[in-house]
């Protein structure tokens, strides 16, 4: 495990996702004859560029034809290697969301699927390959876990996490080059065990990918105006922690923030959690993308437009806040 | 050594239509009928299979992506002692495991999940590379329909096979000449079926589905193992052994009543009722 630094943080947001999760896998992959890396054509684009040169055995370009790869990375999966198979976010999990339910779902290949510029972050590549659907389309599949890391150190531990995780896992990767840090020193990582950036308050706000990093400056602003507010990093969205939603309804106030259309992501999965088992719900109020599809420009500015970068997540709370 | 022995077809293709009378439902016979042959040689002659031990870690590994033709698989796995008559009987019954596709069940010979077409030679793909990977001297064939070969994510799997060259991956296509609606016309009016996976760069072998010395041959040199991908493009009737089901696509899913099963007694020469 290369160490979670504040050096190794600067250096990690530089370079971006992409090629954080290539050079991750990478030095997973050194270590670990058994990981394999499967890419539809899209390893340049993913940092993978030097693990295929460097190894060639433990690494397949299947063309641009991600239903294939979903399932020749289920047959691997199921000869028992790590099989990492990563495309663009809507191609991995709607082009091939019926590979993936049948491959990962319904036979419990455990093949870990890895969506590279989810969200919002092909800014200009445009609505084609946004990821704004992708959590509500692969939270149906019964057995799937979804992760989407905060920051790039933890897409490192994610990636560790996963090595030998007997389950299939869609790992959502939102953000892009000069991601937000949200770590600068090694944690304790767990699937499934959500972590407190800031301890619970009255205010809480539910995230996760890099839309935390933008939600913990929206924090600092209203930490200014006298608000303290919890943030808990929901980064394993399916199966969701019960207990740290349990602590977070001790809150007058929770926020959900997501970069992704509102209909059926982390906001209706912590709804839906909510209604079904605590008889009183806190008021939560969710916030991500509305039902349309957006306008196309730079990654800052799709963020702004939609009111998820730290701005408009204040004025949304602020908003909201003002109401209560 | 393989110790199997080939079955009969026509006690085969008999279970078949007893069996979906029994269930009382309608059941997918033309594309089961279709492939028995093909099934029985594989089966008893190439895959390298222990019913008293489907775990066996060496096994080759059958898929049946063709996967609404699971009664005549299920027969087979029958006949070849995976299971027995009273298991076969709850095909299509209620809680069963054994329903109108394939859900992966290693202790029953069922190596994959299957029904969704075009899925089952990505798949097997994979567990071939992966068999390669680990150095293992084991096999993949995969059992597809001429239907199933209108959608598009066969020639993605199709293509990426022979850009490895792969070799311990054999691919079988029932070419009955029918799908849901009716003569599949792709590759009649369109591009000759063995011709695209030609094009593909497949090794094809065409053959009568239904001889079993043809089917024989081109599985001697598909499952050799010293270059591939290889292809068996098999010519079959769709309700073969069954006269009035034959090239007849009223019976791609059907129901056999009572009175039809006497007809295809008589016909067959009456029922084993064991």
């Amino acid at each position: 495990m290369i160490e979670i630094s504040k050096r190794n943080a600067r250096m990690w947001s530089r370079i971006g996702i992409r090629a954080t999760y290539g050079q991750a896998l990478s030095a997973i992959a050194a270590e670990n004859p058994n990981v394999l890396a499967l890419s539809a054509d899209l390893g340049r684009s993913s940092g993978l560029d030097r693990f295929s040169k460097e190894y060639p055995d433990q690494f397949i370009n299947t063309g641009i034809a991600e239903q294939n790869m979903v399932g020749v990375s289920a047959g691997l999966a199921r000869m028992g290697f790590d099989v990492f198979a990563s495309t663009f976010a809507p191609f991995a999990s709607m082009r091939a969301s019926e590979q993936v339910r049948m491959n990962m779902g319904y036979m419990r290949e455990p093949v870990k699927l890895v969506a590279l510029g989810s969200g919002l972050a092909m800014g200009f590549l445009g609505n084609s390959h946004y990821g704004l659907e992708d959590v509500a389309v692969m939270r149906t599949i019964p057995g799937l876990t979804i992760i989407s890391p905060a920051d790039c150190a933890e897409i490192y531990q994610v990636l560790e996490a996963c090595v030998g995780f007997d389950s299939p896992v869609y790992i959502r990767l939102t953000g892009a080059v000069n991601a937000p840090v949200v770590y600068t020193e090694p944690y304790d990582y767990q699937i499934g065990k959500a972590i407190w950036l800031r301890p619970p308050q009255d205010t809480v706000i539910i995230s996760a990918g890099t839309t935390l990093g933008h939600c913990l400056k929206a924090a600092d602003a209203l930490a200014e105006d006298g608000l303290d507010v919890g943030i808990l990093n929901m980064h394993t969205i399916k199966p969701l922690d019960a207990d740290a939603i349990a602590t977070a309804l001790g809150a007058k106030r929770i926020f959900v923030i997501e970069e992704h259309t509102r209909i059926g992501g982390l906001g209706s999965a912590i709804l839906d959690h909510v209604n079904e088992h605590h008889e009183h719900a806190s008021r939560i109020q969710c916030h991500g993308i509305g039902d349309r599809y957006v306008e196309t420009g730079n990654y800052p500015f799709l963020l702004e437009r939609n009111a998820l970068d730290a701005a408009g997540i204040l004025a949304f709370m602020r908003d909201k806040l003002a109401g209560a | 050594m393989i110790t199997n022995t080939p079955i009969n077809p026509h006690e085969a293709r008999r279970l078949i239509v007893e069996t979906a009378a029994e269930c009382g439902e309608s059941a997918h016979l033309g594309g089961a009928l279709s492939m028995i042959e093909l099934l029985s040689v594989l089966f008893g002659g190439f895959l390298r299979h222990r019913p008293d031990q489907p775990d066996w870690e060496d096994r080759d590994i059958f898929i049946l992506s063709k996967g609404h033709a699971v009664l005549g698989y299920l027969v087979v796995l029958h006949l070849f002692g995976y299971f027995d008559r009273d298991k076969l009987r709850t095909f299509q019954t209620n809680d069963s495991d054994l329903i109108a596709h394939p859900i992966k069940k290693i202790p029953l010979g069922i190596e994959s999940s299957n029904g969704s077409l075009g899925q089952g030679l990505s798949y097997g793909l994979g567990v071939a590379i992966g068999m390669q990977k680990r150095g293992q001297d084991r096999r993949v064939a995969v059992m597809m329909g001429d239907g199933e070969c209108n959608e598009g994510s066969v020639w993605e799997s199709a293509a990426l096979a022979s850009e490895l060259g792969i070799t311990n991956l054999v691919a079988m296509v029932d070419v009955n000449g029918f799908r849901n609606d009716g003569e599949n016309t792709m590759y009649t009016r369109g591009p000759n079926i063995a011709d695209v996976w030609r094009g593909f760069g497949w090794h094809v072998a065409e053959v009568d589905g239904h001889d079993e010395a043809a089917i024989t041959a081109s599985m001697d040199s598909a499952f050799k193992g010293d270059q591939g991908p290889h292809v068996i493009v098999a010519h079959t009737t769709k309700g073969k052994g069954i006269s009035f089901m034959e090239a007849n696509n009223d019976w791609h899913h059907n129901r056999i009543t009572a009175k039809v099963l006497e007809e295809i007694e008589a016909e067959m020469g009456g029922a084993n009722h064991d």
